[in-house]
Order: structure tokens, then C-alpha cells, then sequence
């Protein structure tokens, strides 16, 4: 049963992709790319991963979306017909597909049990999450503890990120808000948007903080605390969500979040222990992994959330 | 014929991921329009984590939260290197359509093709 979920999920995946190609509408293509990613995250659901497909559901089929719908309507929706003939691309997409289909021969099938992805460090951290973290969720005590360094450049790229669309895009500040005259009609979205905002910043702390029981994390949470503000600004104005949180806020907050991160490495290492090392944070070694887990996991919440919103309101801001 | 069959299963996920990966890689290189292109890569990107996550599968496992009387679980490392890979996708693609509407206001065109027509004139 579970593989015929997973193959008619990918069977719809390659439609929803060969449309993407098709399509000349951009507003069209911008929605199409939501539907892929939504499909991507159930597909990760059939394939037990859950905290990515709470991720990619957030991110991709949310963030993303939002962002090229702000990008097309900045420039332009139609896609004019490329001038050259598409063989000599099409030639050479055929030819790499080729080689790479070639190569998963001798890969090892699905879902086996026996293949070396499975045998090299995965086993360890299985095995030796309980007693050495004391977390349930594996995903957690790997991405906060065992690979906590990666985690940390991780959230250094996301700062970038922000940093770069923020030289790019820059920001102005907006007095007046700029919804339309059609989104004030639209009583039933406004109301929905002010009942569900504080639904969604709710969930946003419950997965930020149920992350090391369940799925979730500072990640997903970040993501989750800034989409209930997007909706705000979508209903209601730009102007109104950043009498809540101002720009000036978000600079702060992007980098205190990766901040608190590098902070509580540091603090380990004055305790005596190595960086990130979290179990000398407490005199109980697994109370020092939770407190650590919980800490850089917050860093991690705050630089995302704000990060994310420093994007969007520079994609908004900015004229057409 | 039943080690086809069996063969054709086992591979089915990666064979998609190459067909999605390659339908992005299109994208990319034959598409004039940058927006158009920016989605291409993101196809491309979301094609690669769907073959991480097939790869961490694990026949009759679950999520690899721990409980008692579970044994099986999906291979976790796959699903951490991925997490986070989709919040560095968001970046890339950020900064992408941030570069294409600064494109945008300095020609007053997405289309490449275009862009090279006014480089050539200058």
C-alpha cells in the first residue's frame, strides 16, 4: 500500500513537472511550482521523514510561493518564446539523463535494509540517542547535538541570505498600506486572517517547542512565526504588520539568533567542555543536552523568522 | 521477467528523481525567461532531497522518533542533511529573484535574450 502511495505520488510529481516546462504563464507556473512542492512533502510523509516534510510544506509550497508570486508581479507574466531551437538542450538533457539512469543500476533498491547509507554512522545515533541526549526524535539530536557545527553554518548561510537580499533589495519604509481597494471588499479573508493569526503563532511555539518530543524544531517553528505575519501583512497592510514587528527589530533579531547559537558554544567551552558540547551546561549530563538543544534550537527559531520576513518586506517595498 | 519486475520497482524512485532533475536542468538552459529559470533550479533542488529521502527508507520502518516497542526506523542522517538543505534552497532562491528584479529595473526585461540584444548595443 505504501508503495503505491509513493508511486502515484511521483507519477504526479513528473506531470505537475513537465507542466512547469510547458506553461507560459508565470502566475500559472508560480502556483504549479506550490503544487509540487506540497506533493514533495507528502511524499516525504510516505517516506517517514517527517520533520522534512513539515519543513518542505512550510518553506517550499509557502515561502517560495509567496516569493515568486511578489517576484512576477515586479516584473512581468507572460514568458516570451525562447528564440533558439530547444534540440541542442534537449540533446544534452537526454544525454546526462541517460548516464545517470546508467549509473542506479548497481544502486541498492529501495527501502533495503542492507544498503551501506544504513550501515555507516545512522546505527550510532539510533542506537545512542536515549541514553546520550534523551531525546525521542533522532532528527532532532542530530541536527542540535551530534551535528551541531553544521547546523551552525547552516544558520550563518540563512543570516547571508538575509543579509544579501537586504543589499539587494534594500528596504523603504512605508507609512501608508498598500492593499488595493478589492482586498478591503474581501470581509471573509480579512476575518479568517485575524482569526487564524494567533492560531498560527501559537503553533509556530508549540513546534518550536515540541520539537525534541515530536517533529518540528527551530526551523520549521521560524518559518511557521513568520508566515502568520505574512498572512497579516497580506490582509491587512504591509503598514499594520510593521507597527508590530519594524524593520529595524528584524535586523536585531536576525543576528541575535545566530548569536545566541555561537553563544552557547562558547559557554561550553568556559565550563570546561568542548564547543557545543553541551552536557557540561548542567551539572546532569542529559539535562545539559536538553538545555543546549532548547537554547540553540531558539537561536535558530528567531534568525529564521526574521530572515524570512526581512525578505519578504524587501520583495514588497519595493515599487513596481 | 520477475527480476525485472523486481528491478523496475527497487530503482522506480531514483529513475523519477533523474527524469524531475533533468525536466529542471531544461528548464534552465533552454528557458529565455529568468524567473522561469530560478523555478527550473528549484525543481532541480526539490528533485535532489526526494533522493536523499528515498535513499534514508528502510522496508517496514517508521520516523525515527524513538518509542517503546518499535525497533525499525528510516535512516535519520539523510532527513537531518536535508532539513536543512530545503532552509538553504529558500536562501538561493531568495536571492535569486531578488537578483532578477534588480535585472528587471536596470533593462526593463526578464527575458535573456533581450538582455543580450541591449548588451550588445552598448
Amino acid at each position: 500500500m505504501e508503495h503505491l502511495i509513493d508511486i502515484a505520488l511521483l507519477g504526479l510529481l513528473m506531470i505537475t513537472g513537465f507542466a512547469i516546462v510547458r506553461v507560459r504563464s508565470l502566475l500559472a507556473v508560480a502556483m504549479l511550482t506550490s503544487i509540487y512542492s506540497l506533493l514533495s512533502a507528502s511524499l516525504f510523509v510516505v517516506l517517514d521523514a517527517v520533520d522534512v516534510a513539515l519543513t518542505e510544506a512550510a518553506i517550499g509550497a509557502g515561502i517560495s510561493t509567496i516569493l515568486m508570486l511578489a517576484t512576477v508581479a515586479l516584473t512581468t507574466d507572460e514568458e516570451k518564446a525562447p528564440r533558439h531551437t530547444p534540440l541542442l538542450p534537449l540533446v544534452v538533457v537526454i544525454a546526462t539523463g541517460a548516464a545517470l539512469i546508467y549509473g542506479t543500476l548497481d544502486m541498492p533498491h529501495y527501502g533495503d535494509p542492507e544498503a551501506p547509507v544504513h550501515q555507516h554512522v545512522a546505527p550510532t545515533y539510533l542506537h545512542d540517542t536515549p541514553g546520550e541526549i534523551g531525546v525521542p526524535n533522532v532528527v532532532t539530536s542530530v541536527l542540535a547535538s551530534y551535528r551541531g557545527y553544521d547546523t551552525l553554518g547552516e544558520v550563518t548561510v540563512i543570516f547571508t541570505a538575509g543579509a544579501g537580499v537586504l543589499a539587494l533589495l534594500g528596504y523603504r519604509t512605508r507609512r501608508r498600506n498598500i492593499t488595493g481597494p478589492g482586498i478591503r471588499k474581501l470581509v471573509v479573508l480579512r476575518v479568517i486572517a485575524k482569526l487564524f493569526f494567533p492560531l498560527i503563532l501559537l503553533f509556530a511555539l508549540y513546534v518550536q517547542f515540541h520539537g525534541d518530543y515530536g517533529p518540528g524544531g527551530g526551523f520549521q517553528a521560524g518559518v511557521i512565526f513568520a508566515t502568520g505575519f505574512i498572512l497579516y501583512a497580506l490582509a491587512f497592510g504591509l503598514g499594520n504588520s510593521q507597527r508590530v514587528i519594524p524593520h529595524q527589530l528584524l535586523r536585531i533579531m536576525m543576528a541575535v539568533g545566530v548569536l545566541i547559537y555561537a553563544a552557547v558554544g562558547i559557554e561550553s567551552m568556559l565550563l570546561g567542555g568542548k564547543f557545543l558540547e553541551y552536557r557540561v551546561l548542567a551539572d546532569d549530563p542529559i539535562t545539559g543536552q536538553h538545555l543546549g538543544i532548547m537554547l540553540i534550537e531558539l537561536g535558530i527559531g528567531i534568525t529564521v523568522a526574521a530572515v524570512i520576513l526581512i525578505i519578504y518586506y524587501g520583495f514588497v517595498s519595493r515599487r513596481h | 521477467m520477475h527480476d525485472v519486475i523486481h528491478d523496475l520497482l527497487g530503482l522506480y524512485n531514483y529513475w523519477i528523481v533523474i527524469i524531475l532533475m533533468m525536466t529542471g536542468f531544461y528548464t534552465v538552459i533552454a528557458r529565455p525567461n529568468l524567473i522561469k529559470k530560478v523555478i527550473g533550479l528549484f525543481i532541480f533542488q526539490t528533485s535532489v532531497f526526494i533522493l536523499f529521502i528515498s535513499m534514508a527508507k528502510v522496508e517496514g520502518g517508521t520516523a525515527p522518533i524513538i518509542k517503546e516497542g518499535i525497533s525499525v526506523y528510516s535512516n535519520p542522517l539523510p532527513h537531518v542533511l536535508i532539513l536543512t538543505a530545503i532552509v538553504v534552497s529558500l536562501a538561493t532562491t531568495a536571492l535569486g529573484l531578488a537578483l532578477v528584479v534588480r535585472i528587471q529595473e536596470a533593462y526593463g526585461t526578464t527575458n535573456e535574450d533581450d538582455i543580450h540584444v541591449q548588451d550588445e548595443e552598448d
